[in-house]
């Protein structure tokens, strides 16, 4: 069964995001494939993410092809205009690639090619709509395509923005465009998040809920600071500043956020930047 | 109004390099407003050139120094420019190109400042990038919030992941265009405009250079355009 068939099946699906590594030596990113195999539906590579330049998302979702692990190839608005998203995504879908996540891109200015253009040619709705273009055959103008594609699409959502009608709005509009899972920021407020779900799972899409793992307080003040769209709440950083061990801390907080979001959710999706070898232990614990 | 600001003056002797003889052009219009090309920042000029070995020959300030008649009653009426061994421009770039259309092709004609936005003008002396002049006005719908200028991202169907507090991931000392679209939309009772999918801009409108021709040339224009 793949990644689409778990979520429809209704079973508690988890994914993992793994990051490319930054250059060509391949060998750690797929060590952690081979970790994370059979543990997960599915594997999110990320794509140039907080807009470092690292191997494309494209050629690591085959990477995790060949060692049988199922990727989710994620495709930004950043860095490439609507021909090269379209022919990539053509791309990914001959090479075997099922499963699209569109996301707008972090600006270049948080990265490390300041200096970048930002392309943003379109934004992640109309990224959704086209990929549903593209599965129906045709290519954005319309025009008839010889060989279509057939991607299960799925997109981002902050269920704890703020102010949150707008990104509800967006929300919205992606489901329209064609989105059929979520897999959400950073979460932390379950009520909030549970709130959101009850909205949320009245639409088509599948919801899986995004968990990140903190993996000291210093990294939940570091995000609080310099990562947009993620609060780490201060009783959180505050029960890993009391702990021994402050990584063991945040596998058992993740676990639980993982074990309550069991209780309702579609599924968890696993942000655990670098430290893939902990989503083994969050999974097995949760 | 067109905002520019001061390049740096190592830059523009450096490319006043070899030269002799220099005319200034300011403009008193757009650059006299943001202290970059009035008067005053020609006489500034003029001594700092003549400080650092240049001889400045004289200068103009028209009006508009983007109107090509304007300056060329300039090459008209002053002896000394068409002689000059360069022209420094204190005005935007269609002011410098302006005036290097109707120099001749062998008269260096140079910029002294970086043009960077089409202003609204708070207060004098206050000015904020609110126009883009992208080519098709999207205001109609976004309650008099351009989202290409204001969003960093030029997103139109709505605010990033990035909103913290209603603030911009990118410049967090600024609102999130889209949370200021909303409110506004909110508050004129227009929010559906908000919740409808808005398709990729059309960029083909936008294809550079751009003109607006309303009339025939006036006459053969003999140099380049």
């Amino acid at each position: 069964m793949g990644f689409k068939e778990d979520l429809r099946s209704g079973k508690f699906v988890i994914t993992a995001e793994i990051c490319p590594p930054r250059g060509t030596e391949a060998a750690p990113f797929i060590e952690k494939a081979r970790l994370l195999k059979g543990r997960i539906s599915a594997a999110n590579v990320t794509d140039n993410q907080r807009a470092v330049m690292r191997l494309s998302s494209l050629a690591c979702s085959i990477l995790l092809m060949k060692e049988g692990l199922e990727p989710v190839f994620q495709m930004t608005c950043r860095d490439r205009n609507r021909l090269a998203m379209q022919s990539d995504l053509l791309g990914a879908w001959v090479l075997g690639v099922r499963n699209v996540l569109a996301l707008t891109g972090d600006h270049v200015s948080a990265g490390d090619h300041r200096e970048a253009k930002a392309v943003f040619d379109l934004d992640s709705v109309q990224l959704v709509s086209m990929i549903t273009t593209l599965n129906s055959g045709k290519n954005m103008n319309g025009v008839e395509l010889r060989g279509g594609t057939d991607f299960f699409i799925g997109a981002v959502v902050a269920p704890e923005a703020s102010p949150w009608e707008p990104e509800e709005i967006k929300f919205e509009k992606k489901v329209e465009a064609g989105a059929r899972f979520f897999q959400t920021q950073a979460i932390f407020d379950m009520d909030k998040f549970k709130r959101f779900f009850d909205g949320a799972a009245k639409t088509e899409a599948s919801i899986l809920g995004g968990i990140l793992l903190l993996k000291s307080a210093k990294m939940a003040n570091y995000l609080n600071a310099n990562v947009p769209g993620v609060h780490v709440p201060q009783g959180l950083i505050d029960e890993l500043e009391g702990a021994p061990d402050q990584l063991e801390k945040g596998i058992e907080i993740a676990s639980r956020q993982v074990r309550e979001l069991k209780k309702f959710c579609h599924g968890a999706h696993i942000m655990a930047i670098g430290q893939e070898e902990s989503v083994v232990r969050i999974i097995e614990e949760a | 109004m067109i905002i520019t600001k001061k390049k740096d003056i190592e830059k523009i002797v450096e490319a006043l390099k070899g030269k002799k003889t220099v005319w200034l052009f300011g403009c008193d219009s757009c650059a006299e407003q943001c202290q970059t090309g009035g008067r005053k920042e020609l006489e500034e000029m003029s001594r700092v050139l003549t400080e650092r070995g240049f001889e400045v020959a004289g200068s103009s300030l028209p009006e508009e120094t983007c109107y090509r008649q304007l300056a060329m009653r300039e090459y008209r009426t002053k002896e000394a420019l068409p002689k000059a061994d360069a022209v420094l421009v204190l005005a935007c770039g269609a002011g410098v190109r302006t005036v290097a259309d109707v120099a001749e092709e062998t008269q260096p004609v140079l910029p002294a400042l970086d043009s960077i936005f089409l202003a609204t003008v708070e207060r004098v002396g206050r000015f904020y990038e609110g126009c883009s002049l992208c080519g098709e006005c999207v205001l109609i719908e976004t309650g008099g919030i351009c989202p290409h200028t204001e969003c960093p991202k030029g997103l139109l169907n709505g605010p990033c992941g990035g909103v913290v507090d209603g603030m911009c991931e990118v410049s967090p000392d600024n609102e999130c265009a889209w949370v200021r679209i909303y409110k506004r939309l909110k508050e004129q009772g227009r929010l559906h405009l908000m919740k409808k999918i808005t398709p990729p801009k059309d960029n083909s409108i936008g294809v550079r250079p751009r003109n607006v021709l309303l009339r025939e040339a006036a006459r053969p224009i003999q140099k380049k355009r």
